[in-house]
């Protein structure tokens, strides 16, 4: 007899729950420096002394644990997107211009002069100074104490006395000509040049404006798109974002026009892939740019289009690309593009496509597309 | 004469090995009984280390720590806590983190204050003698943390994590805490009775069972309960009664349950052990002072910073969060010396047993043998309450308006007294949950009794808390609380 049964499990956070009592009940408590009460006097209730709030501590001796953890953005992204890699990186991808950065690089015993640094300058000039020192001071020790040895005697050898004290004169003169600063002790802050490999990459935006886009689709697809360009920016320090709106017509536009205008009409993706292999062949040579492009759709296209779509896709773009993510944000089934789309998924490993039903999806979709892939 | 040991500032080893010597010596004149003392010189850094693994030198790892280390970490560094001057941990030899940005005068009120005062306290009171083994408290550590940390290895790390996270949930329930030497005649005299009422029983029973026929069903529905009485100590009976647990895991409950219990005598035993010890501190440093070791700057900065560590707030003041159990604590030490050295005729009146006695004996007698709620509602004098000008205010949520029970006069000493002890009574602060029954025959299920105290409700986390002991038992969990006449008024069930 199989029978399913759900089994309750603690949460996994970090509250650290034990039994412990609630405000209510009956409760008499003493407190400290009386001013004008008597016995038998009746008070308001405070009304700010709702559980467990105000500064009245809790006679339990446990509050609410004010925690929070602090990271840093980019710890918040690693975390967003372990696991995750751009595909196809491949090693030609490197412009061939390289750039280098400067950084620290410990110390060295000679450089200019603005790179001295000071305390370890001057705490090896110290202890060059105890160094040499050290043996002169001895000697002066030994003498200083035959002197006085010599002192204490009555009628001691005054010529030796004399001698002594000549000795140790010269002494303090080899003390005090230790130099206190010498090139020798110089010590610079050493800076060297590291290669970066600076690669520049573009990601086209493509979606579909068309009457039966909604805001809220759009609105999907704008939060789908920022996780890309947040993604890529892990990746390439500057990413060029190209922003392709289309109906039956595809026109360049600024992202504030690409979330947020509305037009109307019917739709014909080909014309934002034909764009968008213009804007290639015009600004982005692949050789020298990674080039990315995500569309987003409700899945509606002009049915003679789509297989125009997917002839442009294969023949002209996909080449060119590193990589192309298609989302269809539909609760609909599969429409027509999608399809034709599918059929490109075997011939082209850079290509992927997945389908939004709502906003939750948004980030599973995301890692599907860039999930790690064994090698 | 003065010759004093140090006037500057700055401490150094050999200062506080000397003035650890000296104090040690009129320690002794006071007969403080102490273990060894082993003082570490610690950072800020080390002291927030120390306050996350809960002032202890070791530990095993486990997420908590690092969660309190941040937490604190941020206050500190937000400026919103500021650290303690030293945390003492009750082990022989006892070992006492100094922090090493304190001056030398903080550093030798430290050394009176940890390892005198919270020392002699370990080693005399009896809650400690009772619950806990200084000798092997660190052996003990070091074991579990290689015991827990081998855990992790075998049998993986969240494995282990959520073991540990559900019995930190219960920690608090690890401690027999109710249990008592009964008195044996009484317990003797009932048990005789009860051997008479069953024998009169049985009679009559047997009468019956010839004349009427019997039915086993009355027999099976009246089954005794499993455990026979209820436990009060949860983690325990987990240990050795949850059917599902390996070997391993009933080792770790019983850590955690050990560390737990490490622990049970510092929360009972607030008051009393700082006042014991802000008590020491200030007489040992005067006595130092009387006898020409310290300097007149040395004792300025003492006073003012002893001044500040037993001030106490009025309730209406900014600063006030609660009775601070440093002046309370020292005010009561203060107090019992003065009754024993100069009594009033109040005191005569109040304390006929001590007033006049010899201050030393028994200021000892109240160190060994009270916790706070005893030691309260023993030696708590009337002058003490019109000093503090405490008052009592009773909050019942079924009435609109707060009440003013007792101020400080004649009729509201005694009551105040109570309050004041029943708020450091563990057993009407914490709740009063005990394992009642296990359903040994059908689903294993286990039921826990909740008794609240005044009615108080249980915080929400109890359902988390329940999955936790869930996972733990390995079978369906329920909680039953117990109404004011003895009928459950409400169950709650972590089931499958």
């Amino acid at each position: 007899m199989a029978t399913v049964s759900r089994i309750p499990i603690p949460t996994r956070d970090i509250s650290e729950p034990t039994f412990r009592k609630d405000k209510g009940g009956v409760h008499e408590g003493v407190y400290p420096g009386n001013k004008e009460f008597t016995q038998g006097d009746r008070i308001k209730r405070p009304i700010n002394q709702g559980r467990g709030q105000g500064r009245r501590a809790s006679d339990s001796g446990e509050g609410d644990d004010e925690f929070a953890f602090e990271i840093s953005q980019d710890e918040y992204l690693d975390l967003l997107f372990d696991d995750l890699e751009l595909p196809n990186l491949k090693k030609n991808q490197l412009r061939k211009m390289t750039r280098s950065k400067t950084v620290r690089a410990g110390f060295t015993n000679d450089g200019v002069p603005t790179n001295i640094n000071i305390v370890r300058s001057l705490r090896s000039a110290l202890s060059r100074r105890v160094a040499m020192g050290a043996q002169p001071r001895r000697q002066l020790h030994e003498l200083e104490a035959e002197l006085e040895a010599l002192e204490q005697q009555v009628g001691g050898d005054e010529s030796r006395r004399l001698e002594l004290q000549q000795e140790m004169e010269a002494l303090r003169g080899r003390i005090r000509r230790i130099p206190f600063i010498d090139t020798f002790d110089l010590r610079f802050n050493n800076f060297v040049q590291r290669p970066e490999p600076t690669a520049q990459a573009v990601m086209f935006c493509l979606m579909d404006v068309s009457g039966s886009m909604d805001q809220e689709t759009k609105d999907v697809a704008r939060r789908f798109y920022i996780l890309l360009y947040l993604f890529l920016t892990r990746s390439y320090r500057d990413v060029d974002v190209v922003y392709i709106r289309h109906h039956t017509q595809a026109r360049e536009v600024d992202e504030e026009e690409f979330f947020y205008s509305r037009e109307t009409g019917g739709t014909v993706v080909s014309s934002a892939l034909e764009l968008t292999r213009d804007i290639i062949a015009q600004r982005y040579p692949p050789s020298d740019w990674n080039i990315y492009a995500a569309q987003a759709s409700d899945g509606d296209n002009w049915n003679d289009d789509s297989p125009r779509c997917e002839q442009l896709l294969a023949k002209d773009l996909l080449p060119q690309l590193r990589y192309y993510a298609y989302v269809e944000i539909t609760r609909r089934d599969h429409q027509g593009l999608w399809e034709h789309y599918a059929r490109l998924l075997d011939s082209h490993d850079n290509f992927a496509m997945q389908q939004i039903r709502e906003q939750v999806d948004i980030y599973p979709v995301f890692r599907e597309f860039f999930r790690k892939h064994a090698q | 004469m003065r010759e004093p040991i140090s006037t500057g500032a700055e401490w150094t080893f050999e200062l506080i090995e000397q003035y650890h010597a000296e104090i040690a010596a009129i320690a002794e004149d006071f007969q403080l009984d102490t273990y060894p003392n082993q003082i570490e010189l610690i950072s800020a850094e080390q002291m927030l280390d120390a306050y996350a693994s809960i002032g202890m030198p070791i530990g095993y790892s486990h997420w908590s720590f690092g969660k309190h280390f941040i937490s604190n970490e941020q206050q500190y560094r937000r400026g919103r806590m500021g650290l303690a001057y030293e945390i003492v941990i009750n082990s022989n030899p006892c070992i006492a983190y100094l922090m090493e940005e304190n001056t030398m005068m903080m550093q030798a009120l430290v050394i009176a204050h940890a390892c005198f005062g919270h020392n002699s306290f370990f080693k005399g009171n009896y809650l400690f003698r009772t619950w806990t083994d200084a000798e092997a408290i660190i052996d003990y550590l070091v074991f579990a943390k290689g015991y827990i940390s081998e855990c992790e290895e075998r049998y993986g790390i969240e494995e282990v994590e959520n073991l540990l996270d559900s019995c930190h949930a219960l920690q608090n329930h690890g401690v027999d805490r109710y249990k008592r030497p009964n008195p044996v005649s009484m317990r003797e005299e009932r048990e005789r009775l009860e051997e008479r009422e069953a024998y009169l029983q049985s009679q009559v029973n047997d009468l019956w069972l010839k004349t009427v026929p019997q039915k086993d069903a009355e027999e099976e529905a009246r089954q005794p309960n499993f455990p026979e009485e209820p436990q009060e100590n949860i983690l325990y009976f987990i240990e050795k009664n949850a059917p599902l647990l390996e070997p391993w895991q009933r080792e770790v409950v019983r850590i955690v349950r050990k560390i737990g219990q490490y622990f049970y005598p510092q929360r009972q035993t607030q008051v009393m052990n700082v006042g014991w010890a802000c008590f020491w501190h200030y007489h040992l440093i005067n006595e130092l002072y009387d006898r020409g070791r310290l300097t007149d700057g040395f004792m300025l900065e003492f006073i003012q910073s002893h001044t500040n560590v037993v001030a106490q707030p009025d309730f209406d003041s900014e600063y006030y969060s609660g009775i601070n159990p440093y002046a309370l604590g020292y005010a009561m030490m203060t107090d019992i010396k003065r009754i024993c050295v100069d009594p009033d005729e109040e005191d005569c009146k109040w304390f006929p047993e001590i007033a006049g006695s010899d201050w030393q004996q028994t200021l000892d007698f109240a160190m060994r043998n009270f916790k706070d709620e005893s030691l309260i509602s023993q030696y708590l004098s009337p002058r003490l309450i019109r000093k503090f000008k405490l008052f009592s205010i009773l909050d019942d949520d079924e009435q609109s308006e707060l009440e003013v029970t007792s101020i400080h006069n004649d009729a509201g000493y005694r009551n105040i007294r109570q309050a004041l002890s029943n708020q450091y009574n563990l057993s009407m602060n914490e709740p009063n949950i005990q394992v009642y029954n296990v359903d040994i025959r059908g689903d294993r299920s286990l039921t826990l009794r909740n008794v609240p105290h005044n009615r108080a409700p249980l915080a929400d986390t109890r359902e988390e808390v329940l999955k936790h002991l869930r996972r733990l038992w390995g079978f369906d969990v329920r909680l039953e609380t117990i109404g004011a006449d003895g009928e459950i008024t409400s169950t709650e069930e972590c089931a499958a």
